[in-house]
């Protein structure tokens, strides 16, 4: 899975990204991007480094096909989470509604889609809509009568949970029409001639490899223009390759398997958009400069109430997807659904480079910091260990990221 | 009188880059009131700030002696232990604490660690007897004036047994009723044996509590005089505090000549702002200023005289409560109620702080000179780059801000690198008018003419320029035309010609009484 399609920020370019793991090895854009990015290069790392450890430790059990599409498929929710509470920490708030509005629109999901046979791509609309108007109750509330984000969200968490209980009365529905189930547990289709590789999923790897080849060129070429400083080209062509055998690499584990998730294909387009908003739109830049400093933002003319509104608005949304997503992959809308999703995801949010304080952090950060969470869950599985000990690890894990931050940047300043 | 109480023998105190006070002394007598006035950056808090352990011994050189003791305060806390009190500025009250709570706190009216509240009611009652403050003990200090806030923080001091009280402009924040209540008070504190120290700039305060005066100006002490001696006009305290030097500092300019007929490219009309939480005080009162297209217009006064909240409060009304008045751009009347209006109407306001309000210092030079203009550099809500590079790397250049790249975060630059970012900022923005408050403040004295440079530039090309400054010799050397404020007031309006360091500084130290 390339997360670097569209990366156009220009310098420090990112080096590699990849979500095995497989760093490109660039020394010296290793040693820029590491000077100005620390926390996300080194969650890059310990990634990496937790991959590999539970590779070893699960006899290969971690990377078999089978496992890898597992891992997408059991993480995707708190993913699109994720990336929403990024944006909502970088502009300085918190989300505590989004588990409860998980739930919630799984409910209205149900009650529209088997109770009332509502088709469901327009039932799917509905319920975006609603959790659209959900965060946008809650944006109103702290963008425009200037409550705190922490106590509204506190209070829809309550609220929406509770709706979700009297919409269901309680009970588990189910089960979902198909059509729905295949987009969130299934597959792509199966075309072409028989390779003992899914076909469709190794052309969609081709054009992703090209793509990034494209997008690098260039991406070079007009940095050559504005006469910015460029890379080397020995050192671009092994960039290049490096980020060709990760998609390559991660391409075929999945077409040896049954090819890649749709849901997969529905993370990446969600990273890549609103990686590219957050970093190239102009309401991207409003939002860091709303957490970075908020008065200053203000004076330059920034409509803050307005962003902030969008922002929650948009984390509503994304949670609706969400609780789409996961009502159709167990295929039963219950009450306790999305429980500490709201935590698992800020938990990702942090782990993966956010700050307390606001303005800092990126989307792929946040997907970084998922994917270490998710593997964690997956790997202690897989070996074995109980939920309980499960938790204390990523208590620590949450600690040891948050941790190596502060005493990085301590030992800037000092 | 009975011989000195504080001696403070030729202090020296540098930070780096910056030397703060160079060779000050200050003699106070035992019992006296002891006023001590002078520019903005002329080194009076430093000086507290020494005295009170802000500044521990060890950081600055030279020595205080008091009560006939050699001090080395390594904190405040050690200073109090010796009775004097700094009551700054910026009141250190905790606002939903109570009265009694406030008066007491570090200092609990505890027996193990349990507050005993008859006995922090009873002592409180006392202590605000004395200051004057007839409000329940257990009033929320949140909901009692400024004037009685700066009441509860004598009363602290009273309850640390006080010899010495430091006040750091006490009057600042106050409306002409509560400044003379807290006048009377010092003079009644005075009767009782305590030594006061009281930083102001306003001569009618100084000429009513103060036994004598000392004058700082550029970190040196330049004279102590008896206020009540008949030759210690204020004529004679204003040419201590401005001193005579005017070298070279500036760059050559050719006056503007405003062209008769043409509106002015900015006209504030009758503009009049309330303060934000105490609505009954005017902070800007009634002014009327105007400033043509090429022409700099210079707006003197001193700490509180409304010059920043008079350009935030036009600007987007980012500042207090609008009252009154209006703003017309090019003869024609516009709304300016949001940033937005304001940067849309060709407005800039270079503020005064740009680590709070200027700028994002976690971010990048580049990101923070495209901020006020992105859509300058994006299509359709997205940003271009490269383009957004060129321009930020030409602000690099043109402006020589001194950084490796335009990706360093602003936070990592010198003061006046990261002004010449504010500036790019606003520059880019592509406004007629530009606001420019204090631009030159904490930034060296190279970096300083570098900035001067580039508003010479600018209303060469055409921009007005308005130009808030506290650095006399600064409005002097670039505008066409200052005028003068003092306690939210318009006082005076000079042409260059007509202006001098003394005639402004007449106006700048006018209070109500003396202008009426």
């Amino acid at each position: 899975m390339s997360t670097d399609v569209t990366a156009k920020s220009p310098a420090p370019a990112p080096p590699g990204k990849s979500g095995t793991g497989t760093g490109d090895g660039l020394l010296k854009l290793m040693v820029d991007g590491l000077r100005s990015n620390m926390r996300q290069y080194g969650m890059l790392i310990a990634l990496g480094v937790i991959v590999v450890l539970f590779a070893v430790w699960t006899q290969g059990d971690l990377l078999l096909p089978r496992n890898v599409s597992n891992l997408v498929l059991q993480n995707s929710y708190i993913l699109i989470l994720a990336i929403g509470m990024m944006i909502v920490i970088i502009a300085g708030h918190i989300d505590l509604s989004v588990g409860s509005i998980t739930a919630f629109v799984g409910g209205v999901a149900a009650v529209l889609m088997v109770n009332n046979d509502i088709p469901w791509p327009l039932a799917v609309l509905m319920c975006l809509a609603i959790g659209a108007a959900a965060g946008a109750a809650q944006g109103f509330l702290i963008a425009y009568l200037g409550m705190p984000s922490f106590i509204v969200t506190l209070a829809g968490m309550l609220v929406f949970r509770g709706l979700t209980e009297v919409f269901l009365e309680g009970q588990t529905i189910g089960p979902f029409p198909e059509g729905l189930q295949k987009v969130a547990n299934g597959f792509l289709p199966e075309v072409g001639p028989n390779t003992n590789y899914h076909n469709l999923t190794l052309l969609l790897g081709l054009v992703l490899i090209a793509a990034v080849i494209w997008q690098e060129v260039r991406d070079r070429r007009q940095q050559a223009q504005y006469s910015l400083e460029v890379l080397p080209a020995s050192l671009f062509a092994v960039k290049l390759a490096a980020l060709s055998a990760a998609v390559l690499v991660f391409t075929m584990l999945l077409a040896s398997y049954k090819g890649a998730p749709v849901v997969l294909l529905i993370l990446a387009a969600l990273l890549v958009g609103f990686g590219y908003l957050m970093r190239n739109g102009v309401i991207g830049r409003h939002v860091y400069a709303i957490g970075g400093n908020l008065p200053a933002a203000k004076l330059s003319g920034v409509r803050d109430k307005k962003v902030i509104f969008l922002v929650f608005l948009n984390m509503g949304m994304l949670a609706a997807l969400a609780g789409l997503v996961f009502a159709a992959r167990f295929n039963a809308a219950s009450p306790k659904a999305g429980l500490n999703f709201e935590l698992e995801a800020i938990a990702a949010s942090f782990i993966g480079g956010a700050s307390m304080s606001g303005g800092v952090g990126t989307v792929l950060g946040a997907i970084i910091g998922g994917l270490v969470l998710g593997v964690l869950n997956n790997g202690m599985n897989l070996v074995g260990v109980g939920t309980d000990w499960q938790q204390v690890i990523k208590g620590l894990v949450l600690l040891a990221a948050v941790g190596f931050d502060v005493w990085n940047k301590r030992k800037g300043t000092s | 009188m009975a011989g000195p109480v504080l001696e403070m023998r030729s202090i020296v105190k540098t930070f780096p880059g910056v030397k703060a006070l160079s060779d000050v002394t200050l003699t106070v007598q035992q019992g006296e009131v002891h006023a001590i006035c002078g520019e903005n950056g002329a080194g009076k808090s430093t000086l507290m700030k020494v005295l009170s352990g802000v500044h521990p011994h060890g950081t600055y050189e030279g020595d205080i002696l008091f009560d006939g003791e050699v001090c080395t305060f390594k904190d405040i806390r050690a200073s109090e232990q010796h009775g004097i009190v700094i009551i700054h500025q910026e009141l250190a009250l905790v606002p939903y604490l109570s009265i009694a709570e406030n008066i007491f706190l570090g200092n609990e009216q505890a027996t193990r660690g349990v507050i005993s509240w008859n006995e922090t009611l009873k002592h409180a009652t006392e202590l605000m007897r004395r200051v004057g403050l007839t409000d329940h003990p257990n009033t929320r200090v949140a909901d009692i004036g400024v004037g009685k806030q700066q009441l509860v923080e004598i009363a602290k001091a009273l309850s640390k047994k006080v010899k010495l009280l430091v006040l750091d402009e006490p009057t600042a924040a106050l409306n002409d009723e509560d400044s003379d209540k807290l006048l009377d008070l010092i003079l009644e504190l005075k009767d009782h044996g305590i030594t006061s120290i009281i930083i102001s700039h306003k001569l009618n305060e100084i000429r009513k509590v103060a036994d004598s005066v000392t004058i700082l100006r550029d970190g040196q002490t330049i004279e102590t005089l008896d206020v009540k001696a008949p030759e210690t006009t204020e004529d004679r305290i204003i040419s201590g505090m401005i001193g005579r030097d005017l070298d070279h500092r500036f760059p050559e300019r050719t006056p503007h000549q405003a062209e008769e007929g043409a509106a002015p490219a900015l006209e504030i009309r009758n503009w009049t702002v309330h303060h934000p939480i105490d609505q009954q005080r005017k902070v800007v009162d009634d002014v009327s200023i105007s400033v043509r297209r090429g022409e700099i217009v210079g707006i003197a006064g001193l700490m509180g005289a409304g010059r920043t909240e008079l350009a935030m409060s036009v600007f987007g009304r980012t500042y207090g409560k609008y009252a009154g008045g209006s703003v017309l751009k090019d003869g024609k009347e516009i709304r300016t109620k949001t940033v937005p209006e304001a940067v849309k109407h060709g407005i800039a306001y270079v503020t005064e702080d740009r680590k709070h309000y200027g700028l994002n210092l976690i971010d990048t030079i580049n990101r923070n000179i495209t901020l006020s203009a992105l859509p300058k550099v994006a299509k359709r809500g997205v940003v271009d780059g490269h383009e957004e590079r060129k321009v930020s790397e030409g602000y690099r250049k043109s402006m020589n801000i001194k950084a490796p790249t335009v990706d360093e975060p602003v936070g990592k630059l010198s003061g006046g690198n990261q002004q010449k970012v504010v500036l790019s900022k606003w520059i880019f923005a592509g406004p007629d008018v530009l606001i420019l408050d204090e631009p030159t403040r904490g930034i060296d004295v190279g970096a300083k003419f570098e900035i001067y440079t580039v508003i010479d530039k600018l209303a060469a090309e055409g921009k007005a320029v308005v130009f808030i400054s506290s650095e006399l010799p600064e409005l002097l050397g670039m505008c066409d035309r200052i005028y003068t404020m003092a306690a939210g007031r318009l006082t005076g309006e000079f042409s260059r010609a007509e202006a001098s360091q003394d005639s402004l500084m007449r106006q700048m130290t006018k209070d109500k009484e003396v202008t009426r």
